[in-house]
């Protein structure tokens, strides 16, 4: 593996000299530039294979004269079924070397650091758990992995970082996540990649990748702000939720402490994990939730809260333990 | 057989002139009046969707956009798509070649229902009216692919309108779908079996079953759209409980078959070139018409690949994946035994023939591109990207329109009855693949960048090559003018073609050309396999 | 093969055709594909009823409680009665009775196609239109699940008015068909236009089943409801 290692760095020495693929700046980016590279190698291999034996045959058989007619010549079935069996053999490397690398990219490491992406006509909206918002950029530390939670207040965006190798829409009405860990430091684009309107080309940014504690420092500095989990506390009160969802306020409707990421029964007798969707979908379009031993008196905040209070909310009952830390404190 | 010391004879009467008059030709009920017919009117929309991308690749040669406001370009590239798509590329080969040709070389006198095919050419022209009406009023700018909510709720354009003219003009394909299927299955000559059938009948067979199950969903995917727009009902707005990916999933339904009615005439008519040019028989017959078969049945359950970032689970991801993997497998066939023809052939290098191998060798290079995007973990990072913009280009353009030059130039003298020079019919050819290749080899890299497709303004560092791309795409436009220039000039200059100048094998060969109104003094009656050019000289 | 002499066709001979055989297979194939087609038609707006009743299942019960089931249960009988004249008709010229009576089945078959839509404009919309369940026309529905009841009604729309369209399409087939007996243009050597005119009447009751099962009765109902 070394040595295909030393290959595959030489490559890409070359390739920075006369850029054909951006900066590899994330742990699943070399991965995915290993299987383009085998991609492009069959394209290749097969473009001028086919090439060649059709110029070969061009000057070999060109016509002598006039009334001249090819040889028929027998098709042995050994040689469609050779033809047919090796592309589908290497279609399925492809297909497995792939889907491999696809699922294993797809699941974020437990520790992931969480940050939320909101998109909008036409720019995103990102903000940290500790409270700092970005527009355009995002500030993130090297090395550490990172999960977007990502919504869209209007029409389907995409999020896109090349250098990362990573993109997922961002629809309206339901969240998506990706995750990624920056390898190096550094500034990378990030682009839309979903037709979004009038301005889609220039709802672009940058993605700033700094050391821990140039990272702890940008985090620290800046305006005072509050963190997602204290922000949604406020909202908590200021919607008043508290006065069904406090335990004083009897059994109107469930209690909050550490429900997230628990599994929770539904009415239906399906089980739900008591995530992002749900609370949203909860909060949104509450005649759709139905709990056993609960009435749906619920009523909907469809208009009152937006997507950002959505997600500071949601981060203030993901801070809820078991304790209980309603009421305001 | 030799027909090249034939003396062709001015041709008297045949189905251009038996009846003269504006009328005879918008009442005509004869396949072949009604394939020119479209061919008039597809030219024109190639023209139009021509002057769209022309624009584009102007505009992108600088990153800030050299010409026009984003507002503008999004309409551009909207209207590029949309006439290229459905007023171009569905109708091409089936509509001109497919309804001249069909009748011929099954030994037929026309189609099944004549009458039915003057009505689709009407109803496609009042669905290109539509659109261009659209156009011309305001434009579209929501890509050909009319995702909501930004179609459905966010767009100022003229969204129902052009929604209403592809409606429209799929009715067109669905009833020429139906008119080729009963055609090949009950009005061949006798003795025609169906594998006696030339390649170019499976491909339109296999195009046609496409057109008939797979363009009714998009009717009822673009009349949910307009509804929407119209009533301001939210059947696709989250906020109402409505799912805008189920529009994704219903219109890919029909696109994603769609590409395959865009290639299969394509490599219908490959097949036949290939084989005239080399005279020889196909090789491995059964192979690629069953290719043609299987494509159809597979092109429509793999819709999904359109939506892998989507947020669809993985294991639809996964299934999507290994189906498009599977899809490419006949074709990858049908290169081969392309190739396989060649050998111990005869072969010559006229127009259309360096039109079908430019083919083969675009096709293949556009085609393996596609594994890139079937393969999960590249596509994310290749979705919406100029990777995508630079493998539908080589698969539509470097396949489809090479394929469809290349069989306008091998029928023109069938068609019309009249000899094109070959040199400039060659030199334009040659033109067309190095523009070709100019534009759109660039947008690969230009993808795998990073640079997003759709974008009225880019990073400066995507210049060189954006400039690069734009270059190839003013040679490509001349390439296509100058075969305008000699057609046109040929059908009064041109020197008479006699019935088969190019010796090839098929029933329309056996005709004069042009041909008479009812095809056949008498119907053929059948003997021979396809493409049973003997062995005259054995080649050494 | 030689051509035959003009007047051994019979009536209705396209000549595009090599013998009438040819023809009456073609247009029996050729209708047959049409239905296909129109599957896929009606079959895309099915599937996405399908797929948000799932999504939303109770909206949709209570939008399906508020349809008038009696008019469409009568709805359906007057449909398959309909396709039984029809087949009567056809049978009429296949053993080759008097066009008169022809005439009478396909008139009568007429008759309750347009009952059908007479019941449905007039007890089924126009009330809808009344009681304001009709989305973006007239909506001033104020119960429960509101959008989703919303969603279940445009799907009715939808669905009910495209089969109406092909319903009044049918009836103008009909019509010509009436046409064409009158002048004496059918045998039982030739009724072609019948027999495929029926396909298609009998593809269109199949549709409006379908429709009055997913859309009537989803969510059970009681007797008196």
């Amino acid at each position: 593996m070394g040595f295909l290692q030393s290959g595959f760095d030489s490559l890409a020495a070359m390739a920075a000299m006369m850029p054909l693929q951006p900066p590899a700046a994330s742990t699943i980016a070399n991965s995915v530039d290993q299987l383009y590279l085998m991609l492009s190698g069959i394209t290749i291999f097969f473009s001028v294979l086919i090439f060649s034996i059709i110029f070969y045959f061009m000057l070999k058989y060109r016509r002598k004269s006039p009334n001249e007619s090819g040889t028929q010549t027998h098709t042995p079935m050994s040689l469609e079924l050779t033809w047919t069996i090796i592309p589908s053999l290497i279609c399925v490397g492809l297909f497995v070397w792939s889907s491999s690398l696809y699922v294993r990219n797809g699941r974020p490491p437990a520790s992931s650091t969480e940050i939320f992406v909101i998109g909008k006509q036409w720019m995103w909206h990102l903000q940290h758990p500790e409270g700092p918002r970005e527009i355009n950029e995002l500030h993130v530390p090297v090395g550490v992995p990172v999960k977007l939670t990502m919504t869209s207040q209007d029409v389907i965006h995409d999020f896109y970082i090349p250098a990362f190798r990573v993109k997922k829409d961002v629809l309206p009405g339901r969240y998506s996540s990706i995750w990624f860990q920056p390898t190096e430091t550094g500034t990378f684009h990030l682009f839309c990649a979903q037709y979004c309107g009038t301005n889609h080309s220039e709802m672009i940014g940058w993605v700033y990748v700094m050391s821990p504690t140039d990272y702890a420092v940008w985090l620290a500095g800046g305006e005072k702000t509050e963190s997602m989990a204290a922000q949604g506390e406020r909202l908590y009160s200021q919607f008043g939720c508290g006065n069904c969802h406090s335990p004083e306020a009897g059994s109107h409707a469930p209690s909050l402490a550490g429900i997230y990421g628990k599994p929770q029964k539904m009415q239906s007798g399906e089980t739900r994990i008591v995530d992002e969707a749900l609370i949203r979908q909860a909060i949104y379009f509450p005649n759709s939730v139905h709990l056993p031993n609960y009435q749906s008196i619920m009523p909907t905040y469809q208009g009152q809260i937006d997507e950002e209070q959505m997600l500071q909310l949601i981060a203030y009952v993901k801070s809820l333990g078991s304790e209980e830390r309603m009421n305001g404190k | 057989m030799s027909t090249s010391q034939e003396k062709p004879v001015e041709s008297g009467v045949n189905y251009l002139n038996a009846t003269y008059g504006i009328r005879s030709w918008l009442l005509t009920l004869d396949h072949k009046r009604i394939g020119l017919l479209y061919l008039g009117s597809i030219t024109l929309m190639f023209f139009v969707g021509g002057m769209a991308a022309v624009l584009m690749r102007l505009h992108l040669t600088e990153p800030q956009g050299a010409l026009f406001e984003p507002e503008t370009y999004n309409k551009l590239f909207s209207t590029h798509g949309i006439i290229m798509v459905f007023f171009f590329l569905v109708p091409s080969i089936p509509a001109t070649l497919g309804n001249f040709l069909i009748p011929l070389m099954i030994g037929a006198r026309d189609v099944a229902f004549p009458k039915l095919n003057l009505m689709s050419w009407y109803i496609f022209i009042t669905g290109a009216a539509l659109a261009l009406y659209a156009t011309l009023s305001g434009g579209v700018d929501t890509g050909w692919t009319f995702y909501p909510p930004y179609s459905s709720l966010y767009s100022h354009t003229q969204v129902v309108a052009v929604a209403l003219g592809v409606f429209v003009a799929g009715f067109s394909s669905i009833l020429t779908g139906l008119n080729f299927i009963v055609t090949i299955h009950k009005m061949r000559a006798p003795g025609m079996t169906w594998f006696r059938l030339p390649l170019f009948i499976w491909a339109m067979y296999a195009t046609s079953l496409i057109f008939v199950l797979g363009t009714p969903v998009i009717a009822i995917t673009l009349f949910l759209l307009g509804m929407e727009r119209i009533l301001h009902v939210g059947i696709f707005d989250p906020s109402v409980g409505g799912d805008p990916l189920l529009f994704q999933h219903l219109f890919w339904f029909y696109s994603h078959p769609a590409v395959y009615i865009m290639i299969l005439p394509g490599m219908g008519v490959v097949s036949e070139l290939i084989t005239a040019f080399s005279r020889k028989k196909i090789f491995g017959y059964a192979f690629v018409a069953f290719s043609s078969l299987s494509i159809a049945v597979i092109s429509f359950v793999v819709w999904g690949h359109h939506m892998f970032v989507t947020g669809q689970s993985i294991y639809a991801g996964l299934v999507f994946s290994v189906l498009s993997f599977l899809v490419a497998i006949p074709s990858a066939v049908k290169v081969f035994n392309w190739t396989a023809t060649l050998y111990k052939g005869s072969i010559s290098y006229e127009a259309p023939m360096l039109y079908a191998l430019g083919f083969i060798g675009l096709f293949t290079i556009g085609g393996l591109t596609g594994l890139f995007l079937a393969a999960l973990a590249t596509d994310v990072h290749l979705n919406g990207t100029y990777f995508i913009v630079a493998h539908f280009h080589y698969v539509m353009v470097g396949g489809a329109v090479m394929a469809y030059m290349g069989g306008l130039h091998f029928w023109w003298p069938k068609i019309t009855g009249r000899l094109y020079p070959d040199l400039w019919a060659r030199i334009a050819a040659a033109i067309i693949f190095i523009g070709f290749n100019l534009t759109f080899f660039p947008q690969f890299v230009l993808g795998y960048l990073g640079m997003p497709r759709r974008y009225a303004i880019y990073p400066a560092e995507f210049q060189v090559l954006n400039v690069m791309s734009s270059a190839g795409a003013s040679i490509l436009g001349i390439g296509y003018i100058i075969p305008l220039v000699y057609f046109i000039w040929s059908m009064r200059y041109g020197p008479p073609a006699g019935k088969n100048p190019w010796g090839a094998k098929g029933l329309e060969w056996t005709t004069q050309s042009p041909p008479l109104t009812q095809n056949f003094e008498e119907i053929p009656i059948v003997t021979e396999d396809a493409y049973n050019y003997a062995s005259e000289a054995a080649h050494v | 093969m030689s051509e035959l002499a003009h007047g051994a066709h019979p009536q209705g001979f396209a000549h595009q055709f090599e013998d009438v055989e040819q023809q009456r297979d073609a247009g029996r194939l050729g209708m047959w594909v049409f239905l296909v087609t129109e599957i896929l038609f009606f079959g895309g707006m099915f599937a996405s009823y399908t797929i948000y009743r799932a999504l939303h299942y109770e909206s949709f019960v209570t939008g399906s409680h508020l349809l008038k089931v009696r008019f469409g249960a009568t709805n359906t009988y007057v449909l398959i009665g309909s396709s039984l004249t029809m087949a009567l008709a056809i049978r009429a010229a296949q053993t080759g009775k008097k066009k008169g009576q022809i005439i009478f089945w396909l008139i009568l078959t007429m008759i309750l196609g347009a009952a059908f839509i007479g019941i449905k404009l007039h007890y089924e919309w126009f009330r809808d239109y009344q009681e304001g369940l009709i989305p973006g026309v007239q909506w001033f529905y104020n119960g429960p699940h509101a959008p989703g009841v919303k969603m279940f009604m445009c799907f009715y729309f939808f669905m009910t008015g495209l089969h109406a369209i092909h319903m009044v399409a049918g009836l103008g087939i009909l019509t010509v068909l009436v046409i064409m007996t009158a002048r004496n243009k059918f045998s039982p050597e030739y009724y072609a236009p019948l027999e495929i005119s029926g396909l298609y009447w009998h593809f269109v009751d199949i549709v409006w089943i379908f429709l009055f099962a997913l859309l009537y009765l989803i969510g059970g109902r009681y007797p008196g409801s």
